[in-house]
C-alpha cells in the first residue's frame, strides 16, 4: 500500500520524538481534531454555497456565478467580507454576554463531531460509549447561546426571536431524543462507532426498521436547528433577523456557520443512526477483505459524507419549498404530533423486539441468530422487522389523527374551497 | 363597607406586562415604510396602530401647479406598481371632463395593457406575500413572469417600471411591430404558471393553516370601512368598477368576478389568482378585437378642461382609485384628489389583526397588497 505509506511513515515518525502513549492519545488525536475541524467547516462553508446554488436552480436563476469558475470561490469571499466588517455591538447590549453567545453556539455545534463516526478505524476522533448522549446534551447547549444573543441584544425582535427559539428548541429536543430510542432497541448500544457497526453486522440500515422514527428524527432534527419550515426564531419576515438581529460581521457569522454546523450534525447522527453511517454494501469486501484498508476508510468517509449530504440536500429542498409555521402551530406540532408519535414508537419498537424474541423461544419462527451485545437477526427476523416497522407506521399515523382529530388544522384539505364566479351587470353591490 | 382587594392569580404570579412593539419603517414586510406599533401580549396583538407619511412626496399639492399633461407622471409615482393603471385614471378624468372622444383602438390598448399591468402587479403581490409567510421560491417564480411583462412594457413605453403610459386623449405611440406576438406568448404561457403557483400553495397545509381564518371581514364591516378591489370582493362583495362603471373597453369584454365567501386571508388569495386568469382571458379577447384605426383624440394645444369638478375612478389592481378633480378653466387644476386603494384597505388592518399573532400581522399587511407611494402620496 504504498498510497498510504505516509501514515505509517509519520507514525513512526513520531515516535521517535514521543512515547507510544502520547502519540496514541495526544498527537493523533490532535491531528484528528485538526483534521475534522478543517474539513467541517470547508464542509459547512460549502454547505452554504450549495445551499445557494440549489435554491437558485429551483428558482430558475444561476446563483453565484462571479468569484471563481461557478462561484465556487463564494464562500471563502464571503468569509473574508464578514471579517471585514465592522463588528457592531449596540450601545445598550449586555456587552460581555453579547460578546460570548456566538462562541458558545459555535463550539457547541462542533464539539459533537468529536464523537461522529465519519469511518471505521482511524476517521473517528473518539468513541465514547455514550456518544449519542453526548451529541443529544452538547447540542441542546446550542440554545444558550440563542437565548443569551437575544437577550442580550437589548432589542425586542431579538428578544421574541430568543423566547421562539427557546420554546421551540427545548419541545423538539424531547421529540427527538425520543425517536432515537426505537433505533437503539435495535442497536442495543449508544456509542455511535458500535451502532454502526451493529447496522454492518446485520447489513441493513435501521431506517427500514424504524421507518417512523427516522422520519420524526428528521422533522424534530430540522426544527432543532431553526431551518425552515421551523425558522420562527430567525423569521425574517416577521422578526428582522431574530435573535441575530443586531449582530454583525464576524459574530454573525458564527452563528451562521453554527447553524449550518448544526444541519450538518443532525445529518450526521441520522446518518449514524439510520443510515448505517459509514456503512455500505460491498465496500468492505472490495476493500479491507483485500487488503486495502486505508482504501476501505476513506471510501468508507465517502460513503458517510455522501450520505450525510443527501440529508443536507433534502433540508434545502424544505427550505425552499414550504412555508413557514405560525409559532402557536409549531408547538402544536412538537407536542401533539411528533411527541405522541415517538412515544407510539418507543412503544412498538419494544413490542415488535419483545415479540421477535418469544416468537424465537417458543419456536415458531427463527428470528434471531443470537443476542449478545446486539440483537443479530435472521433474515425472516428482518422481514418481520421491517413488516412490523411499516404497521408501526400506520399505527402510529391511525393514532395519531384520532389525537388530532378535532383540531382545527387536521381537516384542513377540507377547509380548502373554491371561489365564485359571478358576472355581474351595471349597478349596485350586492352583498350575498 | 369593609373592602376586600382581591389579587387576581395573574398579578400574584408573574407580572406579564404589555409589550410594545415597533413594526417599521425598517422592516422587512411592511412592504416599504409603512410603521406598524403593535401591543402585544407575548405574541398576541392587542392593539395596533399604523403610522403612516414616510414617503408623503405631496402629491396633490404639486398638481395644483403643474399643467394637465404634465402631471400624468407624477400619477406613476403613487402605486408604482400598477404604473400603468394609475396613469389611465389621471388621463380618463381629464378626458372626460373635457368630453374628449378616445378612439376605439386606444381604449383596446389600454384596456390590455392595464390588464396587463394588474396582472403584474398582482404577481407582485403574491411574490411578497408568499414571501412574507416563508415560502421564497414562489417570489423568485412570480417575479419571473412579472418580467415577462415588464418586456412588453419597456418596449411599449421605454420604461419598466414609472411608465408614463397614457397622454391626454390617447397614446404616445401605437402598439409596437410585435406587440400581440408577444402579448399573444405571453397569455398562452401564463395559465400554465398560475398553475405552478397554485401546486406550491393552493393546497399546501402549511399554506391553509397560515391563511384560512386569518384575518376575517365581514362583507359589511368591508363595505362600512370602504374596502375596494380583491379586498371586497374576497369578503363576497360583488363589486368591481370595470363591472358598475365601465371605462375604456371594458363594456366589450366578457369576463367574471371571483368572489370569496370568509373574507379571509385564504380567500382573498384565491380571489387575486383568479383575478389574474380572468385579466388573461381579457387581454386575450382585447387582442383578437383589437380594431385598426388612430390611436389619438384631436386635442387643443393646451389642454383646459371647464370649470367645475369631476370625480372619476376605474379598477386599479388594489381597489378602486379614483381621481377628483375641480378644475377653475386655466391650464392648472385647482385641486386634485386622489382615491387611493391602498390607504383605504389599510384603514381594515386593526380590525384583522386584533387577536391574532405577530406573524398573522405579517401575512395581513401582505394580503391587503398595500403600496406605501400610494398610502403617503
Amino acid at each position: 500500500m504504498l498510497l498510504f505509506a505516509p501514515i505509517d511513515f509519520l507514525n513512526d515518525l513520531l515516535l521517535k520524538f514521543f512515547s507510544g502513549d502520547t502519540i496514541n492519545f495526544v498527537i493523533w488525536p490532535l491531528i484528528q481534531i485538526g483534521l475534522v475541524v478543517t474539513l467541517v467547516a470547508l464542509w459547512v462553508a460549502y454547505a452554504t454555497y450549495l445551499e445557494r446554488k440549489i435554491s437558485a436552480f429551483m428558482q430558475a436563476r444561476l446563483g453565484p456565478m462571479r468569484v471563481g469558475p461557478w462561484g465556487l470561490l463564494q464562500p471563502i469571499a464571503d468569509g473574508l467580507k464578514l471579517l471585514t466588517k465592522e463588528d457592531f455591538i449596540p450601545e445598550k447590549a449586555d456587552r460581555w454576554i453579547f460578546f460570548f453567545a456566538p462562541y458558545i453556539a459555535v463550539a457547541a455545534a462542533f464539539i459533537v463531531f468529536s464523537v461522529i463516526p465519519f469511518g471505521p478505524d482511524w476517521a473517528v476522533i473518539t468513541d465514547v460509549n455514550i456518544g449519542l448522549l453526548l451529541v443529544l446534551a452538547v447540542s441542546s447547549v446550542g440554545v444558550l447561546a440563542l437565548i443569551l444573543a437575544g437577550w442580550s441584544s437589548n432589542s425586542k425582535y431579538s428578544l421574541l426571536g430568543a423566547l421562539r427559539s427557546s420554546a421551540q428548541m427545548v419541545s423538539y429536543e424531547v421529540g427527538m431524543a425520543l425517536a432515537l430510542i426505537g433505533a437503539l432497541m435495535f442497536a442495543r448500544t449508544l456509542s455511535l462507532s458500535s451502532i454502526v457497526a451493529a447496522q454492518q453486522s446485520d447489513s441493513i440500515w435501521f431506517v427500514v426498521y424504524q421507518p417512523v422514527g427516522f422520519l420524526l428524527f428528521l422533522v424534530a432534527g430540522i426544527a432543532e436547528n431553526n431551518r425552515a419550515p421551523f425558522d420562527l426564531p430567525e423569521a425574517e419576515s416577521e422578526l428582522v433577523a431574530g435573535f441575530h438581529t443586531e449582530y454583525s460581521g464576524f459574530r454573525w457569522s458564527l452563528f451562521f456557520m453554527a447553524e449550518y454546523a448544526a444541519m450538518v450534525v443532525v445529518a450526521s447522527v441520522a446518518t449514524t443512526v439510520y443510515l448505517g453511517g459509514w456503512y455500505f454494501p460491498f465496500v468492505y469486501r472490495l476493500t479491507e477483505a483485500n487488503g486495502y484498508h486505508n482504501l476501505y476508510v476513506i471510501v468508507s468517509i465517502l460513503v458517510f459524507l455522501i450520505k450525510a449530504s443527501i440529508i443536507l440536500y433534502l433540508y434545502f429542498w424544505l427550505r425552499w419549498t414550504l412555508p413557514r409555521f405560525r409559532y402557536d402551530q409549531l408547538m402544536d406540532i412538537g407536542w401533539k404530533w411528533l411527541i405522541p408519535a415517538s412515544l407510539i414508537n418507543i412503544g412498538w419498537s419494544a413490542f415488535t423486539v419483545f415479540l421477535a424474541q418469544a416468537l424465537d423461544i417458543s419456536k415458531v419462527l427463527h428470528t434471531i441468530e443470537h443476542v449478545g451485545n446486539r440483537l443479530n437477526l435472521t433474515a425472516a427476523g428482518k422481514v418481520f422487522m421491517i413488516v412490523m416497522g411499516l404497521i408501526g407506521l400506520i399505527i402510529t399515523g391511525a393514532v395519531l389523527s384520532r389525537i388530532n382529530w378535532r383540531s382545527r388544522d387536521f381537516h384542513l384539505k377540507t377547509q380548502r374551497r373554491n371561489i365564485r364566479l359571478v358576472d355581474v351587470p351595471k349597478g349596485k353591490p350586492a352583498v350575498s | 363597607m369593609h373592602q376586600v382587594e382581591i389579587a387576581t392569580t395573574q398579578e400574584t404570579l408573574l407580572d406579564t406586562p404589555e409589550m410594545v412593539l415597533n413594526m417599521g419603517p425598517q422592516h422587512p414586510s411592511t412592504h416599504g415604510v409603512l410603521r406598524v406599533i403593535l401591543r402585544l401580549d407575548g405574541e398576541t396583538v392587542i392593539d395596533l396602530d399604523c403610522d403612516i407619511g414616510y414617503l408623503h412626496r405631496g402629491m396633490e399639492k404639486i398638481a395644483e401647479n403643474r399643467m394637465y399633461t404634465q402631471i400624468a407622471p407624477y400619477w406613476d409615482r403613487l402605486d408604482y406598481i400598477a404604473a400603468v393603471s394609475n396613469g389611465l385614471v389621471w388621463v380618463e378624468t381629464v378626458e372626460q371632463m373635457m368630453g374628449l372622444q378616445v378612439p376605439p383602438r386606444a381604449h383596446y390598448l389600454r384596456t390590455i395593457l392595464t390588464e396587463l399591468n394588474r396582472i403584474a402587479s398582482h404577481l407582485l403581490w403574491l411574490a411578497t406575500h408568499a414571501l412574507d409567510i416563508g415560502a421564497v421560491t414562489v417570489l423568485l417564480w412570480a417575479l419571473r413572469e412579472r418580467e415577462e411583462i415588464l418586456k412588453i412594457f419597456e418596449r411599449q413605453f421605454g420604461a419598466r417600471l414609472t411608465c408614463h403610459a397614457w397622454r391626454v386623449g390617447g397614446m404616445p405611440n401605437d402598439a409596437y411591430d410585435d406587440f400581440s406576438t408577444d402579448v399573444r406568448r405571453f397569455v398562452n404561457n401564463f395559465p400554465k404558471r398560475l398553475d405552478e403557483y397554485e401546486t406550491v400553495l393552493s393546497e399546501n397545509r402549511i399554506w391553509l393553516s397560515r391563511t384560512v381564518g386569518i384575518g376575517i371581514i365581514s362583507a359589511e364591516d368591508a363595505i362600512a370601512i370602504g374596502l375596494s378591489g380583491p379586498a371586497l370582493r374576497g369578503s363576497g362583495v360583488a363589486w368591481d368598477v370595470r363591472k358598475a362603471r365601465p371605462y375604456a373597453a371594458y363594456a366589450d369584454m366578457d369576463f367574471d368576478i371571483p368572489l370569496g365567501e370568509n373574507g379571509d386571508t385564504y380567500d382573498r388569495y384565491l380571489v387575486r389568482l383568479e383575478e389574474m386568469r380572468q385579466s388573461r382571458r381579457i387581454v386575450d379577447q382585447a387582442l383578437v378585437k383589437l380594431p385598426d384605426g388612430p390611436v389619438n383624440a384631436k386635442l387643443p394645444k393646451i389642454v383646459k378642461p371647464p370649470v367645475g369638478d369631476y370625480y372619476h375612478s376605474i379598477e386599479g389592481p388594489k381597489g378602486e382609485i379614483g381621481c377628483y378633480l375641480v378644475s377653475d378653466g386655466t391650464a392648472q387644476p385647482w385641486r386634485v384628489r386622489v382615491r387611493p386603494p391602498s390607504f383605504i384597505n389599510l384603514q381594515a388592518l386593526k380590525q384583522m389583526c386584533v387577536g391574532h399573532l405577530v406573524a398573522d400581522v405579517v401575512a395581513i399587511i401582505g394580503t391587503l397588497d398595500i403600496v406605501l407611494g400610494e398610502i403617503d402620496r
